[in-house]
């Protein structure tokens, strides 16, 4: 690896002064005068026909300013594809889950915005609601949408060499049912913004992710040129996908009621609305079958997958392309057949989250296949080796892996001393310690469909200080820090020259924000780009004082020199003057792009990359486990995780464990409670996130590989322990108690209840 | 509507506010003050991310009726640095990558302020008993552990 002055290193955060200091604003700490509150009315039916809204109490509240109803927005709708544009601001004529908005109402404060809310009233004819993926499949079940029969939301099918053909080369051939958990993101900052629309159209300080998915979004409803749409994004308190990627009731409302009644309008959400109304996970059910030889080669894969996608279908192709695409990582799979349903039920909508689809199916095959392992007499270890891909390689539906840490990791955990000590059976009394691994990938620079633009510009000041622009939103990953660290590597400044500039849609360019692991690798990439045109630029100037070549001169340690002439140097900052000095006020503006990874992908068939690249996560993980009360705890984790070359270590570190924990939360703690479409926990009291004393000892094992699709050998470093860690856990309590285990989340109740049944069955 | 008049000392300012009395101490800190440093995630007491010091306790300021902050002393984030130099906590945090998006960091500096207030040499244990009434769903908390063992040896060594 070459020499770097700040790449590689463990920089502090660039944004970690403000944020200790309370300085940092997020969308609820903005206010303007005048500014009025919006609130959001909504529906406590699961399924039903809005018959008649009377808005008039509420109206005459006095402080109410205005009350809006589905109506206003003249059957407007948007979705993430074109054929799915099928969700509106406010619900007209049906709501199809339990708080969809359906009124909202603008007031002088917030309190009596609340209270007109509820003055609402909405006369409903109840329709019977389906509740159950399996049963809103059945014929006969009822129906959300006349279009979508069976409820199928979208289906989604691979099918790759000739799986049953697999099937019969193989020894062994299991079918199991897994489910994977109901759960949520669980960011703390719950969606907020302030809206204004004026003559210069829409301004939004808007808590987002995904900035430029609700400046589309808006241009659409408003009918207004993306000229006059303007987010500007505050500091953002968590995204992990989903709710902060898309827009919201909230969103649209503000606006149109800014335009109607010419104030700053400002809405945010309680966390009784995040927990009950905005996106989650979709849980799902695999049914999964594997074939196995008896040496441990896995001969094929068929997975059926049915997620419960809710009322709406939001981001849910992606999600199911996701659960087949990325099956063939990070084993061998010569057949493989995926058939996978996104089922319309009238529960909170399902979406993207952190580990995207991949969690699912992962699960499912990880655990198959140490099951299926363990009845052949082979080692967890060994039918891993078995089976794992190392690169180059292309897997049977042409995802083509450039670098693979995937060997050593495993390799890392097997010679672990943990490991190599399993067999030691400890137990203490009734807690039975065991010892799980598990090893899988995740895509990152996710390129999938639609507006992938990624670009940056950096304007040079003439004292040598750098503005850079980008569209890439740091919604708390960090990925601000490390993209000041390539700009500052690529021209030879330090962090402190290079002042990033967060999102305005009117001056930062177009990008996606943040989502499939794609802005250290995307936007760095651009990022790179843009810091070479600058310096491609300066060395003009440098060039002609210095009458060399400009391809010799050298950006290094704030220096500007002559390669091999080192009496011919001066500081950066007396170039930048030059330049922008030179003639009239030249302007030093550098441009680039990210072009890695735009090769076709067959969407339909599940053919090619959707990543630019691949990371691997290979874990091991340590449980107690009381095997009179069922009560889990995990004591230790060591996650060996390949991210190509961490760029900032430290942040490396810190996205692994933050991933992980969110992980074990959903493999251990977390889970909506469901009734008939009602979330019957929506508190961060009932919703069981972990806390400071839930943590094990979480260590972090780099696994180096330079991926040349990466900026300086970067892959992505936040989505892949939340891959590895539900099975690796799973795996642990196997080896504790001896039981396969098969739902998320792993309650004490089930582990209790399993005992026991063993135990009844001898 | 009925107004009663409150006094408090606020990160060393004294304040007179005429409030109504069913205000919570966030409302007032956040809304009146415009410190805005204090989140509100939660608004139930789960999240901590609304925790300041008042009396020399770490409080949940959202379920604190401002009433109850008459004739108190009271710390927020903004009033933890001296100047312009960080508190040792917060200089931590910054090092040892405590934060990450940010939201439930000011919460989570000060309980662990208050901690370091009654406990200069804690264990791991006091340090994740010390912020268990405070969500992250950002860092795993395992680098807020070890910013929060960071700043106790730091002050220890006599800052």
């Amino acid at each position: 690896m070459e020499d770097y002055s700040v790449i590689g290193k463990r920089i502090p955060r660039i944004d970690g002064l403000a944020k200790v200091t309370g300085e940092a604003k997020y969308a609820a700490d903005y206010e303007m005068p005048g500014m009025l509150w919006c609130k959001i009315a909504r529906s406590p039916h699961a399924h039903a026909k809005i018959l008649n809204i009377d808005t008039s109490r509420a109206e005459s509240l006095p402080g109410v300013k205005k009350v809006l109803t589905g109506k206003d927005f003249k059957g407007w709708k948007w979705g993430w594809m074109p054929k799915t544009r099928e969700e509106e601001p406010l619900a007209a004529e049906t709501v199809r889950y339990l708080g969809e908005a359906v009124a909202a109402v603008a007031a002088i404060d917030e309190d009596t915005a609340e209270e007109a809310a509820q003055l609402i009233e909405v006369e409903y004819e109840e329709l019977p609601g389906v509740f159950d993926p399996e049963e809103a499949m059945k014929e006969g079940a009822p129906q959300l949408y006349g279009h979508a029969k069976n409820n199928i939301s979208w289906d989604f099918h691979m099918d790759f060499g000739d799986v049953e053909k697999g099937f019969k080369e193989a020894d062994l051939v299991h079918e199991d049912r897994f489910e994977t958990g109901r759960v949520i993101t669980g960011y703390l900052e719950p969606p907020a913004a302030v809206a204004m629309y004026d003559s210069s159209g829409i301004t939004i300080w808007a808590a987002k992710q995904s900035p430029y998915f609700v400046y589309r979004h808006l241009a659409a409803c408003f009918g207004l040129p993306l000229s006059k749409v303007r987010v500007i994004q505050p500091f953002i308190g968590g995204g992990f996908g989903g709710t902060k990627n898309d827009s919201l009731a909230g969103d649209f409302c503000s606006v149109l009621f800014s335009k109607l009644l010419g104030k700053p309008v400002k809405f945010v959400y309680t966390m009784e609305e995040v927990l009950m109304t905005c996106r989650r996970r979709h849980n799902m059910i695999v049914f999964n079958k594997m074939g196995m030889k008896k040496d441990g080669t896995i001969t094929g894969m068929h997975s059926r997958v049915i997620a419960d996608g809710g009322a709406h279908t939001a981001i849910g192709p992606l999600t199911m392309y996701l659960t087949g695409c990325m099956s063939t990582l990070p084993y061998k799979l010569p057949n493989f057949k995926h058939d996978a349903y996104r089922i319309y039920t009238n529960n909170p909508i399902g979406a993207a989250m952190r580990g995207h689809g991949v969690t699912h199916t992962r699960f499912a095959a990880e655990l198959q296949m140490e099951m299926m392992a363990e009845e052949l007499g082979i080692d967890p270890v060994a039918v891993r080796l078995k089976n794992a891909i190392s690169a180059p390689y292309e897997t049977i539906n042409k995802v083509t892996v450039k670098s693979c840490g995937l060997v050593e990791g495993i390799e890392t955990i097997a010679d672990n001393p943990v490991w190599k000590n399993r067999k030691e059976k400890k137990q203490e009394g009734p807690i039975a310690h065991g010892v799980g691994m598990s090893a899988t990938s995740y895509l990152g620079g996710a390129r999938q469909r639609g507006h992938q633009s990624c670009a940056a510009v950096i304007r040079l000041c003439e004292d040598g200080s750098v503005d850079y622009l980008t569209g890439a939103s740091d919604c708390g990953q960090g990925s601000d820090t490390v993209l000041v660290q390539m700009v500052a590597e690529e021209l030879g400044l330090a962090m402190e020259d290079v002042d990033i500039k967060r999102v305005d849609t009117a001056m930062t360019p177009c990008d996606a924000g943040s989502y499939g692991s794609r802005v250290t690798v995307l936007a760095g990439e651009a990022a790179r780009k843009a810091a070479q045109d600058v310096k491609q630029q300066l060395a003009v100037f440098a060039a002609e004082k210095w009458e060399a070549k400009p391809e010799d001169i050298l950006f290094k340690d704030r220096q500007v020199s002559v390669k091999g002439q080192p009496e011919k140097t001066m500081p950066f900052e007396q170039l930048a003057k030059i330049a922008c000095y030179s003639g009239s006020g030249a302007v030093i503006l550098g441009r680039g792009y990210s072009d890695y990874g735009i090769d076709v992908l067959d969407f339909e068939k599940g053919i090619g990359n959707c990543g630019t690249s691949y990371s691997f996560t290979s874990q091991l993980t340590e449980v107690d486990v009381d095997l009179e009360t069922g009560f889990l705890k995990c004591t230790d984790m060591l996650i060996a995780h390949d991210c190509g070359v961490p760029l900032n270590p430290i942040n490396v570190e810190a996205q692994n464990q933050g991933a992980a924990m969110q992980g074990m939360g959903q493999a251990m703690y977390e889970a909506f409670k469901m009734d008939h479409g009602k979330t019957l926990n929506p508190t961060l009291l009932d919703y069981k996130m972990p806390l400071a004393t839930d943590i094990p000892n979480i260590e972090v094992v780099d696994i180096i590989t330079e991926d040349p699709d990466g900026p300086y050998g970067a892959k992505e470093a936040s989505e892949g322990a939340i891959v590895s860690v539900p099975p690796s856990i799973f795996t642990a309590v196997h080896d504790a108690t001896g039981i396969w285990f098969k739902e998320q989340p792993l309650t004490p109740e089930k582990i209790a209840m399993a005992l026991r049944e063993k135990k009844k069955n001898g | 509507m009925e107004m009663k008049t409150i006094k408090f000392v606020i990160n060393g300012v004294k304040q007179e506010l005429r409030i109504p009395p069913w205000r919570t101490l966030l409302e007032v800190i956040r809304e009146d003050l415009k410190l805005t440093g204090a989140k509100e995630g939660c608004g139930q007491g789960e999240c901590g991310s609304c925790t300041v010091i008042m009396g020399g306790k770490s409080v949940n300021s959202c379920l604190v009726p401002a009433m109850e902050a008459d004739g108190q002393e009271i710390t927020t984030i903004e009033g933890l640095k001296n100047g312009e130099e960080l508190h040792p906590i917060q200089e931590a945090f910054v090092e040892h990558a405590g934060m990450q998006c940010g939201f439930c960091t000011p919460g989570m500096i000060m309980s662990a302020k208050h901690l370091l207030d009654h406990n200069s040499d804690p264990t791991l244990e006091e340090i994740q008993e010390g912020v268990s009434g405070n969500f992250c769903r950002c860092t795993g908390y395992t680098k807020i552990f070890e910013s929060i063992d960071a700043a106790a040896k730091s002050m220890k060594g006599g800052r």
